[in-house]
This record gives structure tokens, sequence and C-alpha cells, in this order.
């Protein structure tokens, strides 16, 4: 017995032209022809609702609905948690569940609101005056020393961005080539940096290493002497705000042959991603991978670590950036994936937000927070959330969904199957081909300078002229609707005070 | 070419072993070494570097190519994600031996310690050869995805000749000891296969390099009963999910 559907396939039938587009478009065998009413017809159990036939079908005559709730109403028993009793007593097995976090917790970016200047603290205006969106990531030196005109200190290898957006790391293997191209390309259009994801880099993305962060994770698939070396940057990657403390299993039907190259396993097998990377226990594991990997390159790239945003964050991040990291990189609960079992990503890890304040809070304290960078990823939506997350305390942000979605991901949440119709969460090649790398480019790279322009418009409102100062800048947010031990969390004051 | 160790800090030593290599040296003594870590890491080429003293961890990470001689143990993550040369180790080596190795030879004259293979990969010719002529410590092989790790166990009649938990999430390449192997002492995902002639035949490719590293009679130590460890399928935990 298969559930009722949950969307509703509606067909003008004096529109089509039963030209069949619909039925190659549709990777899940939704639609088809009956022959013997003369017809398309559709297959409503398995449509996912990602909108690929009613953008491509000629003459519009599609419409996906959502079928009305076919349970009975209970506000604790909802249809959902139902079907997914029934699923796991017909399989007992773990629900598996792509892009971020679906449970409707508070959004603390949607409870704070940015000030603004008024008469007596000029704004700025951005179409006039210069603004700066220049972010450099790494370790700072506690002071300049000039000697003979010459600056004497020491700088360590710090990133150079034209702006404090990344595009975040999504391996290949859970994407296309086609998106890594596309992504990297935008990155270095816009002058920031891309992140590999764990699945090392195909050989096609090497010009871009300059552009590029390449992660090493528990898996350390695709990592050698190359790939570090050409990078701009490394990152290790020890959790996943999406999956916190648990591995990764990339689906076998993902790993074709180019992928099996790069990661080094074989064709058809799960990758697997440990939970710990199995030779780090302790901060002082995490240090000696961090110098293993800055005495392979000589010290002349940074090193990033990536944790997923948790209650200890803050105390976890200072021993991170002790052991050596430039910059700690915080992936918040509601973060995107490729795969990951449901209850994990919706039910573990902490808001973003949160972990932004608590980490950058306690490294002033402790008087180390120019040692290393902040970088915040996981759900960032908007200028505002990037702002936001800047006036908390972070340095640079990274977006992964939203690029894809750039790129015309619909999020159908289906990418664990790897039949992504739009051509980016698959490795089938009659699919790849629906995303142009170049016009990818374009749109992620749009994206990116409208998220600049606007951020230029807040910097200015606010009547400061750089990014640099909004970075930690919380006097500058205030709180709607939050409690008072949210406030304290965030460090802010509640609107109106 | 000739270096003292003596009082270096790592990172001095393996500047001046750079410098070394970039200056085209072949041929690097290095004497005195006393706990330095990532001696030969990221190097790469047909440079040739013998170590006396005891080396600190992550000796040869990320190498590519280059042959590293210990004559004496080792520490903890030699060959640490090693894309190809080779480590020869006189006497023991301890934990995470090879850990997401991806080519090249580990040879081990001694024991080694927990964690040894974990993640090893392969593809094509690049293929990891982990060869251990003592015993092995627990989570042998884990999550192990290509490659071959050897235990031949002949240095300790007393002793177990591996430990427990072996090769759990195994999805690729194999492990072979040299003696009986309880099926209780293997993890998730791993069985124990025939060990037929043909494997006995690809051992003894496989071990003459070895033998003749150390001395050591291929003849004699194919002579003995061996346990052939295999994943159960390529899928491990593919059941484990649903929609």
């Amino acid at each position: 017995m298969r559930f009722p559907p949950e969307f509703k396939v509606v067909r003008d039938q004096e529109k089509c032209t039963k030209c069949k587009r619909c039925t190659i478009e549709c990777t899940f065998e939704v639609h088809g022809y009956d022959k013997k009413k003369k017809r398309m017809v559709a297959n409503d159990e398995n449509c996912v609702a990602c909108q690929r036939c009613v953008f491509t079908c000629p003459t519009k005559a599609l419409v996906i609905e959502r079928r009305p709730p076919t349970f009975s109403d209970h506000p604790t028993w909802t249809e959902w948690i139902r079907r997914d009793i029934m699923t796991q007593a017909k399989t007992g097995s773990v629900i598996l569940a792509s892009m971020g976090n679906e449970k409707p917790y508070q959004s603390l970016f949607d409870s704070i609101v940015i000030d603004a200047c008024q008469v007596t603290n000029p704004a700025i205006d951005p179409l006039r005056e210069p603004m700066e969106l220049r972010t450099y990531l790494g370790r700072k030196p506690e002071k300049i020393e000039i000697e003979n005109d010459a600056l004497k200190t020491e700088i360590a290898p710090n990133l150079k961005l034209e702006t404090p957006i990344m595009i975040a790391h999504m391996s290949y293997g859970a994407i296309s080539l086609e998106v890594h191209k596309a992504l990297a390309t935008a990155a270095k259009e816009q002058g920031t940096m891309m992140g590999s994801g764990e699945g090392g880099l195909h050989k096609e993305l090497y010009p871009f290493a300059d552009h590029i962060i390449v992660q090493v994770a528990s898996g350390r698939f695709g990592v050698h002497e190359e790939y570090l070396k050409i990078a701009a940057g490394m990152e290790i990657k020890i959790g996943q705000g999406a999956k916190p403390g648990i591995g990764g299993h990339l689906p076998g039907p993902k790993i074709t042959e180019p992928i099996s190259e790069t990661r080094m396993i074989p064709v058809g097998t799960d990758a697997l991603s440990p939970a710990p990377h199995h030779d780090i226990y302790s901060i002082e594991d995490l240090s000696r991978l961090i110098y293993a990997l800055k005495e392979a390159t000589r010290y002349k790239k940074p090193v990033f670590v990536k944790i997923a945003a948790v209650n200890n964050s803050a105390p976890i991040a200072t021993g991170i950036i002790r052991a050596g990291a430039d910059a700690v990189v915080l992936d918040g609960f509601r973060a995107g994936t490729g795969a990951a079992p449901q209850v994990i990503r919706d039910n573990l890890g902490i808001p973003i937000e949160a972990a932004i304040a608590a980490v950058d809070q306690r490294l002033r304290e402790e008087g180390i927070r120019h040692w290393g960078s902040i970088i915040a990823s996981g759900s960032i939506r908007t200028s505002a959330d990037v702002a936001k997350a800047i006036a908390l305390g972070a340095d640079a942000v990274y977006i992964g969904t939203a690029a894809l979605i750039a790129l015309g991901c619909t999020v159908c949440k289906k990418c664990y199957t790897g039949k992504c119709t739009w051509g980016i969460a698959t490795q089938v090649p009659k699919l790849r081909k629906r995303l142009d790398p170049e016009k990818g480019a374009k749109a992620v790279s749009n994206l990116i300078q409208a998220w600049n322009h606007e951020l230029k418009e807040i910097l200015g409102a606010l009547g400061i002229n750089s990014v640099e100062s909004l970075r930690g800048n919380r006097e500058r947010l205030r709180g709607v609707g939050l409690s008072q031990p949210d406030l304290d969390v965030l460090g802010i004051l509640p609107a109106g005070k | 070419m000739i270096m003292d160790a003596k009082g270096l800090h790592y990172k001095a030593l393996n500047k001046l072993i750079e410098d070394a290599i970039n200056n085209s040296a072949k041929k690097i003594k290095i004497t005195n070494v006393n706990g330095q870590r990532y001696i030969g890491g990221g190097i790469k080429g047909n440079v040739e570097i013998e170590i006396h003293g005891t080396p600190g961890d992550d000796l040869g990470s990320f190498m590519d190519g280059p042959t590293i001689t210990v004559y004496n143990d080792a520490q903890d993550g030699i060959g640490n994600t090693m894309n190809s040369g080779k480590i020869i180790v006189h006497g023991d080596a301890r934990d995470i031996v090879g850990h997401s190795m991806r080519g090249g030879k580990i040879f081990v004259n001694g024991d080694v310690g927990y964690r040894v293979g974990i993640h090893m990969k392969e593809y094509k010719e690049n293929f990891p050869v982990i060869i251990a002529a003592g015993s092995a410590g627990d989570f042998l092989g884990e999550y192990m995805a290509g490659g071959r790790i050897v235990v031949l166990g002949m240095k300790d009649s007393d002793s177990e000749i591996v430990g427990d938990w072996i090769a759990t999430g195994i999805h690729g390449g194999m492990i072979y000891i040299r003696g009986k192997v309880e099926e209780h002492k293997l993890g998730v995902a791993a069985k124990i296969a025939e060990f037929s002639q043909e494997d006995r035949k690809y051992l003894r490719n496989l071990l003459k390099e070895f033998c003749k590293t150390f001395g050591y009679n291929v003849k004699k130590i194919l002579d003995a009963e061996f346990t052939k460890i295999t994943p159960m399928t390529h899928r491990p935990y593919g059941k484990m999910y649903t929609e």
C-alpha cells in the first residue's frame, strides 16, 4: 500500500499538444502517454513538485498543486509524523532527507532588526561615496611594526575577498561537475572563494584553484599534495550543520566512474565519511592535522576548521583557534545537505545566530579574536542575513542553498536520489547537460553582486563605509519579540531600548 | 647530504629538507632525530631520506613519491593520506599508520598500533599497501575502501596477531593476516573469505620487496595458515536508509 500522493498534476488538456516533453524532463516517472485514451496522463504518487515539467512545458499546460491533507487533523500527530511512522514500520530504516532543517523553529535572524541613521548621525549615500566590502580572512598581527619605511611584522597568510560572501562547500559527487564549474567561475568573477566540499576536485577545476578553499574531511576523499598546494586555502571539516556529530554517506548510485576516480573508492559504493576523523580525538590531535597541512604547503595558506554550531561552540572555537587554525567556520542547524538522516537534520545543533555571537564574545573575552576569523554558514538567505551575521560577529559567510537556487534549484528536497531534474544534484550525464556552467556562473555572480549592492545600502543607512566597521557591531542590532536570555546570548538590546 | 636534527624544531628541520630537495638532493641522511613531526610532509619526487633516531608524528604525510627509511621506531600517523612513495620502518610504528593512504607502500618490521590503514583507498594504478612483520592493534582497516593490508605476526608468539573490531565498514580492498582470526573479531561489514592458491600466489608477489628489504624468506612466511578478510558488500549501509 502506498501513501496518497502529496501533489497533484493538473493538465490543461486543451493546451496540451501531447508533445511528450514532460515525459523526457521528468526523472521521477510521473508523466506518460495513454495510447487508448490518446492523451497524456500523470502518476501523481511519484511527483516531487520539482516544477521541471511546469517550467519546460511549451504550452504552459501544467500546474502542480498540493493535495489537501488526506489525514484527519491532529495537532500532535501531524500528517508527516504519521507518514514517517508508517514508513519506518514498513522498512525498519532511517529516514533520509535533503536540504536544511524543516522544523518551524523561531528564526533569530527574522527576530533581529538593523539600526539606521536619522538626523544626528548622517547616513552615507553608497552611490556617491566609496563603500568597502573587502574582507581579509586569517590571522591578524597583534601590532604592526615598520622599519625603514618597510613592514617589519610578519603577516600570516590571509585570503583577500572583494565581498564577505563566499560559496559554501558542496562536494563533487553530491553535485555535478557543471555546478562546480559554475560556482568556481562565479567565485572568480566576484573576487571571492568557493569551497570544494569533501569530494576532491576534478582536474577541470584546477584553473580556478586560487579561488577555491579545499576541504579535508574525515573520508579524506581527493586529498593529495597537489590538491593542497594549488588551493587558496584549506578547511578541515569536523562537522556539518545539517548533521552534527555524524558522518556522511554519499549514496552509492551517485558514485559514477568519474566520482570514483576523484574520491578513489569503488564505483557504486556508498562514500562513507566517518563521524570523527580517526586521527583526531582531541584539540591536540586537531592541531597536529592543522600543522600537517601547513607543513605540507610550507605555511603559505590559511587553514580553517569547520564545526557544526553546537552548545559548546564557544570553548571549542577557542580551542580551534589556539590549535593554530586561521579561521573557525560555524555551520548552523539550518544548513543544507545532499543527504542526512531526517531526525539528525531536524533536531541536532543550534541556530547559527547564537553560535556566531557566543564564539565572537568568547574570543574577544580571551583577547584572541584577531588570531582567527569567524565564518558563518547555514541558511544565509538574503543580504540582510549576511549583514546580521557580520554584525553579530562573523567576518564572512558561506552561501550554499542560495547559490543552488540561483542555478535553478527549486528545493524539492530529493538531492539524495541523484535524479535532480534541474541537473544540479546528479551525476547522470544527460541530466548534467541541463545546466550550462556559463549561464549558471552568471546567475550566481548576479546574486552575489545584488547582495553586495544591498550590503552597501545597509552600510550606508548605518552611516558606516566599510564592512569591517560592521563586524561585531551588535550595538546596531535590536531584537524583536526575543526573550531576555536570547537577547543576552546574542548580546543585543530589545527594540526601543 | 647529512643533516643533524639535534635541537631543531620540526619547522626548521623540514625547511632544511625542503631546501635540500629544491637544490636537487637525491639522498638525505638525518641524524639525531628526536620526535620532530611531519618529516617528509608533502614532499614529492624520487628523493631518499634516511632517518636515524625516532621521528615524530605524521612522518611522510601527504608525501608523493619519496622513500623514507627509519632505523628505529616511528610514532603515530606515518604515511597519513600519503599519495605514493615508500616508508620503511625497521622498528615498530604506532597508531593510525597509513590513514586514508592513496598509494605507495609502508613496510614495518615490528608491530603496528591501533587504527592502522583506516579508510585506505585505491583507483587503478594508485594502490596502497601496508605490510607489518609484527602484530596490529584494534580497528585495523576500518572503513577500508581499497588497497591491501598484510599483518604477519612473526615477532612475538605470545601476543595476538591482530586486535578486535577488524575492518568495520570495509567496502573495498582486502586484509591478509598470517594465522587464524576468529570470526568474532571482525567488525560489521567484514567477512572471512577463503584463502586460495590464487591468494597465495598474489601474496608471494606482494611480499617479495618486503622480504628483500628486511631479509625474510618469502617461502617460509607463506608456509603458514592465512586469513583473508574482505568486504561483505560494496554498500554495507545501503539498506539503512529509506525515503
